[in-house]
């Protein structure tokens, strides 16, 4: 595909103007949304609007002077989406921080939230720099498999892991908690991606048809068993329902990818619903997260346990706030527990209504779609790979967060990514874009224009692969 | 591998459409459920931090935002919390009485003909308002009527309802025993609920607006009714004379339980016949136990509707208690009913509408309390025309029964109304309660100038620590509805 474009003389250009300009776009969101939580909360523009404003702006400043430094064809649009939605989830959970000071809760996250996005910049700056090239990554396809696994490991080991809300998906390393589940799920998508391009071939090949469906062979199920059982057991020992989704979704879809083999997906899918209905059975949390999702007025109030109370509240505030929500500081999004995490889709509903749940849908829609456009046009196989696993994983992640906020799903924890307060998450999610921008960066690089010597010796070694091939 | 790549990418724009369907269907189809649902305390709590229009009497609130400190922004406050408590209700934390209730859409601002102000409001960052009630209290009738009623005792439980009877404004509605809502529109939700139980569990029911929920028999009051109903038939006027008696035994009847008297006053000699004004001056039991059999079941019901018994006609506060007047009655009971006895029972807003509708010409008025709308920059929304509620007798007919009123103001049982220089048309009314360690209910109906009526009065006196013998309408009733007309006259 991207030959062919080549051949015909097309060559991706820069855009790095049009990546500036819609920055700009950017910053007017998160700087203009701070402005207006000032106003429409305490009445006034914060004082630190420009220090606030100076520091967002330099952050994305920076990380746009350092792709054009280091990754000048990388795709223009993924940074300044990326950066929309960090500047408004900023807004929001300072929002819901201005809330919170009000009847004398515990707030403040705003300010951490900007220290972890600038780690999280930091850490962009650092993958661009360090992976001049995706394809190293191949290397690490192993090492990146083990660390994942003790990552989710880690949260079960006593002493360091903590149990918050009924998951066990958080350590804690003297002041910070630390969600390894956000990083184990970038490293997986590596390991996948490194152990697909190897053994595609074995995994695509031999199978049996059976009503128009090549179902693969027995023999090979072993790593889609390997890893629903990896789901399975995330979501009975760590009570995590999201990451265990997450991880059985991402694995499927690399997997069909990888092989072209639309059977893995019918086994796939069998086996999710096999898993998902014996979980049900089998585990009391589960259940309950369902029967909720079906009946979410019967357990709201206190005397019916007051399980349903968060999605409940979400769901009111979101209907309250309608198609153009309450405005800023008029709504009561802190009603809802977790406002500022979990639930941030829902303060956005119900303070900026439906249009701008629109908006942020649309901007993950469109970080999904140039991480597969990349993704169409990588050309190796690992990069293509390592892409559509990193699409997949938002895309996923958005709608099991979004779906579950809003009732679509049953409701599961995961963050809404660079919406969310949360290091980890946040960390993690700029990594990501990182290693998209590393991607669309080979892949949209014109071909190194051919200089005589080599270009003879290069064609004629093709000719002789050619003859023999022939 | 791009194949695959485009089937995952259309799976994951069905992802994101399934999404972008669901919020829609969230945020916009099922809002107005989610709203309305009575777990929503979002709703609840906006409602309650909203800066309310005001209830004004005349130029002045009873009940008003003012700007507060707290999380709420906005504290509801009643600057004549006791008097006018049975009409503005309470706005608290868990809901509203009263018209904070009934016109809660134009206080608050949701009405859709503050749709206009609210967008401009919003255009321009400012904080939608809700727009004003006025209504249509004359606040010197009330501050008289309450004073009056107050001045019975501090155990009194009554009501006092004053009514233009050409429009059918309520000038004035007091009911006793009275709260303050300033205690249950407080931001400490803990002393509210505290205080509402209190108020709740309180025997003597302070939250209860006797003037329309509270139903009892209207006794001799009732008389007016009953003479209406014999002019209207054209068995009487005025100076016709009618049956007399010390006692009289009721159809169907035999022995002290069926015999009526007239606890002394002079009624003539049983057999007799007496004029038909001192059948109301002395409030003859016996003669209007005669006269109702006269007119029969069929017609004193068919008056006594035209009046508004067993008609549900107020809007204004809720719920009105309809007044009754009994169905399918035997030849007794129908007797008990000519003297406001049996199972006849009335509200004090009842009696005002019956006393109201003779002073104008018959026709009984639509009560209302609700003068006009208003945007919070006093535009009017709405004014609320009087409307008929019945032609309840003939104008002939309201003319005799006035001048029967007027006898019994001045030289019979309601001599405590008169106003020297008025002529005042009046009735008294003590009903027995049937209990005998209970005291009677004492009531008063009169409407003043005579010849051109410009208010209606009912008082009802439920409970009062005056002893048992001393308890009578026109002794207790008589001064209160005097100084209610002279408020509305002067």
């Amino acid at each position: 595909m991207a030959q062919q474009s080549t051949l015909m003389g097309f060559v991706h250009r820069r855009r790095r103007g049009a990546e500036l300009f819609l920055l700009v776009l950017a910053l007017a969101v998160g700087i203009g949304a701070y402005a207006a939580v000032g106003i429409g909360v305490q009445g006034e523009v914060p004082p630190d609007i420009l220090g606030y404003g100076g520091w967002l702006a330099g952050l994305v400043i920076g990380a746009h002077v350092v792709i054009r430094l280091v990754a000048p064809y990388a795709d223009p649009v993924l940074l300044p989406v990326v950066a929309a939605l960090n500047g408004l989830g900023l807004a929001v959970i300072h929002r819901i921080d201005l809330a919170r000071e009000a009847i004398d809760r515990p707030h403040g996250f705003a300010q951490q939230q900007l220290i972890w996005m600038t780690l999280g910049v930091g850490l962009f700056v650092v993958t661009l720099l360090a992976i001049r090239d995706h394809r190293v990554l191949q290397r690490f396809t192993y090492t990146s498999g083990l660390a994942a696994i003790v990552l989710l490991l880690l949260p079960i080991l006593p002493g360091i892991g903590r149990t918050i809300n009924g998951a066990q998906i958080w350590i804690r390393l003297g002041p910070f908690s630390f969600q390894p589940g956000e990083v184990a799920k970038v490293l997986l998508v590596i390991a996948f991606a490194g152990y697909l391009v190897l053994h595609r071939d074995a995994l695509a090949l031999a199978g049996r048809r059976v009503l128009f469906v090549d179902l693969p062979r027995g023999r090979d199920l072993g790593p889609i068993l390997a890893m629903w059982l990896v789901s399975l057991g995330i979501l009975v020992f760590q009570h995590d329902l999201g990451s265990s989704l997450l991880f059985f979704g991402l694995f499927l879809i690399m997997l069909y990818v990888a092989t072209e083999r639309p059977g893995w997906l019918i086994v796939g899918g069998l086996m999710f619903v096999g898993g998902a209905t014996l979980a049900y059975f089998l585990f009391g949390h589960v259940r309950i997260r369902f029967d909720i999702w079906q009946h979410p007025f019967d357990f709201y109030t206190a005397e019916q346990g007051g399980k349903s109370f968060q999605p409940v509240e979400a769901k009111f505030g979101m209907g309250w706030g309608g198609l153009i929500g309450r405005g800023f500081g008029n709504g009561d999004p802190n009603r809802v527990p977790y406002a500022e995490s979990d639930f941030i889709v829902s303060s956005i509903g119900e303070e900026l209504g439906l249009t701008a749940v629109m908006a942020v849908l649309m901007m993950y829609g469109l970080i999904v779609e140039r991480a597969l456009r990349t993704s169409l046009i990588c050309r190796d196989a690992f990069g293509k790979l390592v892409a559509v696993g990193l699409a997949s994983v938002f895309a996923i992640q958005v709608f099991v967060v979004v779906g579950g906020v809003t009732g679509l799903i049953p409701l599961t924890g995961l963050t809404t990514p660079f919406l969310s307060y949360g290091g980890s998450s946040l960390v993690a999610n700029w990594v990501i874009i990182a290693l998209l921008l590393r991607i669309s960066d080979q892949a949209r690089r014109p071909l190194p224009t051919i200089s005589d010597d080599t270009a003879a010796f290069s064609a004629e070694e093709t000719q002789i692969v050619r003859a023999v091939s022939a | 591998m791009n194949k695959p790549i485009r089937t995952v990418s259309i799976f994951c724009l069905l992802l994101f459409l399934a999404l972008m369907i669901n919020a829609t269907y969230l945020q916009y189809w099922k809002a107005g459920a989610l709203n309305d649902n009575p777990l929503n305390r979002r709703v609840q709590v906006a409602a309650y931090s909203q800066e309310r229009g005001a209830i004004l009497v005349g130029r002045n609130p009873v009940a008003e935002s003012v700007k507060s400190d707290d999380e709420y922004k906005f504290q509801r406050t009643y600057p004549k919390p006791f008097q006018y408590a049975p009409i503005t209700g309470y706005f608290s934390y868990f809901g509203a009485t009263g018209i904070e209730r009934s016109r809660n859409s134009v206080l608050s601002g949701d009405d859709s003909r503050l749709f206009v102000n609210n967008f401009v409001d919003l255009i321009s960052g400012n904080q939608p308002q809700g727009g004003n009630v006025a209504l249509t209290i004359n606040p010197a009738a009330q501050q008289a009527a309450y004073d009056g009623l107050q001045g019975l005792g501090s155990d009194v439980q009554g009501s006092v309802v004053a009514i233009e009877p050409s429009t059918g404004k309520i000038l004035a509605m007091v009911s006793l025993p009275t709260y303050d809502p300033n205690k249950l529109a407080s931001h400490d939700l803990a002393s509210v609920t505290k205080k509402s139980a209190e108020l709740n569990d309180d025997p003597t029911e302070p939250l209860l607006n006797r003037a329309i929920q509270t139903r009892l028999p209207p006794g001799s009051t009732f008389k007016v009714v009953t003479a209406a109903a014999a002019i209207e038939k054209g068995l009487y006027d005025a100076d016709s004379n009618v049956p007399g008696g010390v006692t009289y035994q009721l159809p169907l009847t035999s022995g002290p339980t069926g015999e009526i008297d007239n606890e002394g006053r002079s009624c003539g000699a049983n057999g007799s016949k007496i004029p038909f004004r001192q059948a109301m001056e002395q409030s003859c039991n016996t003669s209007f136990a005669q006269i109702a059999g006269e007119v029969g079941a069929e017609d004193m019901a068919k008056t006594a509707d035209a009046f508004g018994f067993n008609q549900h006609y107020f809007d204004d506060l809720s719920p009105q208690a309809l007044s009754v007047f009994p169905e399918e009655i035997d030849k007794a009971q129908l007797g008990q009913t000519g003297f406001g006895q049996f199972d006849v029972s009335a509200t004090p807003l009842q009696m005002a509408m019956v006393s109201a509708g003779i002073a104008n010409d018959g026709v009984v008025m639509k009560p209302y309390l609700v003068d006009e709308e208003q945007s919070a920059d006093l535009n009017v929304l709405s004014k609320t025309d009087p409307e008929e509620f019945s032609q309840a007798v003939s104008a002939t007919t309201a003319g005799e029964v006035k001048k029967l009123m007027v006898s019994t103001v001045e030289d019979g049982t309601a001599s405590p109304a008169a106003i020297p220089g008025i002529s005042v048309a009046g009735k008294t009314g003590t009903a027995q309660t049937g209990a005998t360690d209970r005291s009677p209910y004492a009531w008063f109906i009169s409407f003043a100038p005579a010849d051109n009526p410009e208010v209606a009065v009912a008082v009802m006196i439920q409970n009062a620590d005056i002893p048992r013998d001393e308890i009578a309408g026109g002794l207790l009733g008589g001064p209160i509805a005097k100084a209610v007309m002279e408020a509305v006259i002067r």
